[in-house]
């Protein structure tokens, strides 16, 4: 069923496509950023691809990676459901990452693109409400990036970066 | 001449610090009288940084960090780390380790929804007498948990390879007296509280979730079931020895918050079914897969997910061919699930968040990582 | 066992006797009014110091634990730990409090729960002051709740005080219409508004089996006068934390807390003269009967605590105005045509219990037909 996919994806998007790679455990495709969007649509509505799991950002060396997990829901039988499909988003860009939103489509990812920006700094173009959800606004650095630090911080150090109450 | 009334909006922040949220979870609201107008949710007074944290240690040594997750069931946790990092570095293992796993796992689905129905109750205002009834039996599972593993809320039992030691002498036995009397405690709470009056009256229609408004917002769980979508991880993509099992998956119509109350109390009973069947069938033999301390997968990324309590609990894992994860990525069931409390609390009153809150059982643990 | 009946109208007129021997009559008046209010201000506090241990204890057995057993024996001691600790707390009054709302709404919550006392009969000759308008001044010293909680709410300056305190005057003020209206019917039924003529014209039957629906409307708004459990909203502490008296501690806090047991005291001193017959009893003196009644009346509060959940606030309003105050109004027009027929005692009761029961079943009727929240929709 997923070499079908593949297949469909192959023909309709034939452009938006990177790479397919083999080797990988759960059935990946590596689309463009620029046609995420139409692809996230063509998914949803034409394959039946309605349920976003989560999405996870990853900072290799070389490059930020996006990746989205899609699942389908609600057929019968149940495990006649689609499979994890993996739709990974290349972002080479470090130092000003961005790519659209898919909030829209599956409004799921509104607060994981939050979570996702709080941590990396990848800027989500589009969406309606982009905030630090965790951290506070200020923090220094972006978390999860391989270049901050794995150690304790003390308070001295962040208490002048916190903003002043009240704040909502 | 009609005068228009003029009202003013006043925002409410019901705390971090508060009795009924479940943690330390934090909304704003900005209330008309009594009626809700927006709610936004501030998360992060709980963050740990248990992603970051675990980019640091081996695979091994990351099994009781995923206990504290949702603290509230360890057990579960600790099963969708070993499926991912089983997936992911290829090991199978044994058959004793798969069923002493499931009944764990069973155990603790009961657990958390005797807490859930509980602590809703209380949220409700029965000053906590249906909590203490609960607590009572989850007392008698708390103590097999410690018989099995040593600690009652964070076992760190189960790891990759299979689980840490051996049931002891008895436990079977014990286990199965258990059984029996839960299906009696089940149906005593279904004889207290699902025909009362006033509960009737606080719960029907408030809080509904469509099934298209669930699927959109990738709620997953008993809340996504009581609004009627058929869909459990155990059957979608089945894991461990799940499939040998005759257990069927209830769904109710309404989506509001007794549906999901109700719902609840049938898992517990179809969770009943499951452990009498792994009780009987449980087989002899080693308990552990022979995995090295430094477990070093192969390079790769692999998602394993089970179906916790709470909804679909699953780990994102990259590897890098070191003996530490390069990414540890979790689907946080609750977090998810909190995404739609904006959409379904709107138009309803103060009193109502509370329960609405509580029907969708959240652990912050889980929210904020 | 009449010796012990009037042991303390006997040691009253010893005490006048002396102290007319060297002081002027109308000073002894007022002396032995004073010590008369003295003694029913202790007994109260002693009361309500019993109550609160009571209350933990009775909870924590239905809900399956002990209550408090560590301060003294059983526990006994609880009560005096917990009003030392409240007289030493710290009194911290918020900096946008306004300050003198905040001082007085804790005097006017309490004096008049200890002023309703003076008129309930204790026993057959055992009332402070039997006024003739004795119900007339119990239902207007109830109303003045609510305005205390209003200041109270509003002079905390917090947004939680705030709304506790609206929903406190919205509650309080719908429950007492079908209040007064139950008490009318026994008032009519008696011929009088004195209490402890209400308590003598009780027998031989007390008014519980003539006035069943009067009794039920009587108690279900009495619960909700007091603000207790299933309708404790404005202090609901699940929802809004402590509501009204959040920004209240130590011993603003504890005058609150005496306000509401009194208050639950002197309802259930209510219940019990007006319909369950007061001090009226075969063989132990009166007041022993009144204090047996009153704590079995005390003990269902505290059991409808311990099981119910709360209901919300547009579902208690709805439920005083459509459908209390109309079964209200019913019972007394029922009452009066059967008090005006002027009928023998016999078919009298006979012809109550047919009216009681046609109000009663048609009311609940009506009520299943509106309010169809099934279970298994």
């Amino acid at each position: 069923m997923m070499e079908e996919i593949f297949q469909l994806l192959k023909e309709k998007f034939p452009e938006a496509i990177v790479e397919i790679p083999e080797e990988a455990k759960d059935p990946t495709v590596v689309i463009r950023k620029e046609q995420i969007r139409e692809v996230s649509l063509f998914l949803r509505d034409e394959v039946g691809f309605n349920y976003l799991s989560f999405m996870a950002g990853v900072d290799l060396p070389e490059r930020f990676e996006v990746v989205y997990y899609l699942y389908s829901m609600g057929r019968e039988p149940i495990s006649s459901n689609l499979g994890p499909l993996a739709i990974k988003v290349y972002v080479e860009d470090k130092t000003n990452p961005s790519l659209p939103t898919v909030s829209d489509i599956w409004p799921s990812a509104f607060q994981q693109e939050q979570e996702i920006y709080d941590f990396f700094g990848i800027v989500f173009e589009g969406h309606p409400d982009l905030r630090r959800i965790f951290m506070w606004e200020g923090f220094p650095g972006w978390p999860l990036r391989k270049d901050f630090e794995n150690r304790t911080f003390t308070f001295k150090e962040l208490e002048p970066t916190r903003p002043k109450a009240p704040y909502w | 001449m009609a005068v228009a009334l003029k009202t003013q909006e006043i925002v409410l922040n019901m705390g971090p610090q508060h009795p009924s949220t479940h943690g330390v979870f934090r909304m704003v609201l900005t209330l008309e009288g009594e009626t809700i107008v927006d709610l936004k949710p501030v998360y992060g007074y709980l963050h740990r940084g248990i992603e970051k944290l675990s980019e640091g240690r081996s695979y091994l040594q990351a099994v009781p960090i995923t206990d504290r997750l949702d603290y509230m069931c360890a057990m579960t946790n600790e099963f969708a780390y070993a499926v991912a990092v089983e997936k992911l570095a290829g090991i199978k293992p044994p058959e004793r380790a798969e069923y002493i796993r499931v009944i764990m796992a069973e155990f603790t689905r009961i657990l958390n929804h005797m807490m859930a129905i509980g602590f809703l109750f209380n949220d409700l205002g029965a000053y906590f007498t249906p909590v203490l009834y609960a607590f009572r039996a989850r007392e008698h599972i708390l103590d097999l948990f410690e018989w099995a593993s040593g600690s009652r809320m964070m076992p760190n039992y189960i790891r990759p390879g299979g689980v840490a030691g051996d049931l002891p002498e008895g436990f079977i036995p014990q286990a199965k007296k258990l059984v029996a009397h839960l299906w009696k405690f089940a149906d005593e709470l279904d004889t207290f509280l699902s025909e009362n009056e006033i509960f009737l009256q606080r719960a029907r229609g408030v809080g509904v979730l469509p099934p298209e408004v669930a699927i959109a917002y990738g709620v997953t769980g008993p809340v996504l079931r009581a609004s009627g979508v058929k869909y459990d991880v155990r059957r979608a993509e089945p894991y461990s020895v799940y499939d040998r099992f005759d257990f069927e998956i209830p769904t109710l119509p309404n989506g509001d918050v007794y549906d999901r109350y109700m719902l609840r109390l049938l898992e517990w009973k179809q969770s009943l079914r499951i452990l009498e069947q792994a009780l009987d069938q449980i087989p002899d033999g080693p308990v552990s897969e022979k995995v090295p301390r430094r477990l070093r997968p192969p390079k790769g990324e692999v998602y394993g997910r089970i179906e916790a309590p709470k909804g679909e609990l699953g780990f994102y894992l990259v590897s890098d061919g070191s003996d530490k994860p390069y990414r540890f990525k979790i689907r946080p069931t609750s977090f998810v699930n909190l995404g739609v409390l904006r959409e379904i609390t709107i138009g309803h009153k103060v009193a109502d968040v509370v329960i609405i809150l509580g029907s969708i059982d959240i652990t912050m643990g889980e929210v904020d990582r | 066992m009449t010796d012990l009946e009037n042991i303390l109208p006997y040691l009253g007129e010893l005490i006048a006797r002396w102290l007319r021997g060297f002081l002027p009559s109308w000073l002894v008046d007022m002396i032995m009014m004073a010590i008369v209010g003295l003694l029913i201000i202790l007994l109260m506090v002693i009361v309500v110091m019993a109550l609160t241990l009571l209350e933990r204890k009775i909870l924590g057995r239905l809900q399956d634990r002990l209550g408090p057993n560590r301060v003294g024996p059983y526990g006994l001691i609880q009560p005096v730990a917990d009003v030392l600790k409240l007289l030493i707390k710290e009194d911290i009054i918020p900096e946008k409090a306004d300050r003198l709302l905040h001082f007085l709404a804790p005097v006017i919550i309490v004096v008049p729960a200890f002023m309703v006392w003076a008129v309930i009969p204790f026993g057959k000759k055992l009332v402070a002051a039997d006024l003739n308008i004795a119900v007339l001044y119990v239902i207007a010293l109830g109303s003045v709740t609510s305005i205390a909680i209003l200041m109270a709410g509003w002079g905390s300056g917090n947004k939680y005080a705030l709304l506790g305190g609206f929903r406190a005057v919205a509650q309080l003020f719908s429950y007492e219409v079908p209040m007064a209206l139950a008490i009318l019917s026994v008032v009519i039924a008696a011929g009088s508004m004195s209490l402890q003529k209400i308590v003598e014209a009780q027998s031989p039957l007390p008014f519980v089996l003539l006035q069943p629906v009067a009794f039920l409307i009587y108690f279900i708004c009495g619960v909700a006068e007091t603000n207790r459990s299933p309708f404790d909203l404005p202090e609901a502490e699940s929802e809004i934390i402590a509501g009204y008296h959040i920004e209240y501690s130590g011993v603003k806090w504890a005058m609150f807390f005496l306000a509401e047991y009194i208050n639950t005291f002197a309802v259930s001193a209510m219940v019990v003269t007006l319909f369950l017959g007061g001090w009226k009893g075969p063989i132990l003196p009166s007041y022993l009967w009144f204090f047996i009644k009153v704590a079995i009346v005390v003990y269902v509060f505290f059991w409808l605590r311990a099981t119910f959940p709360r209901l919300r606030i547009d579902q208690l309003l709805n439920f005083s105005w459509k459908f209390l105050v109309p079964l209200a109004m019913a019972n007394l027009l029922v009452t009066g045509l059967v008090t005006k027929l002027g009928l023998v005692y016999g078919i009298k009761v006979t012809a109550y219990w047919v009216g009681n029961i046609l109000v009663g079943g048609l009311g609940l009727y009506l009520l299943g037909r509106f309010t169809p929240k099934k279970a298994l929709a």
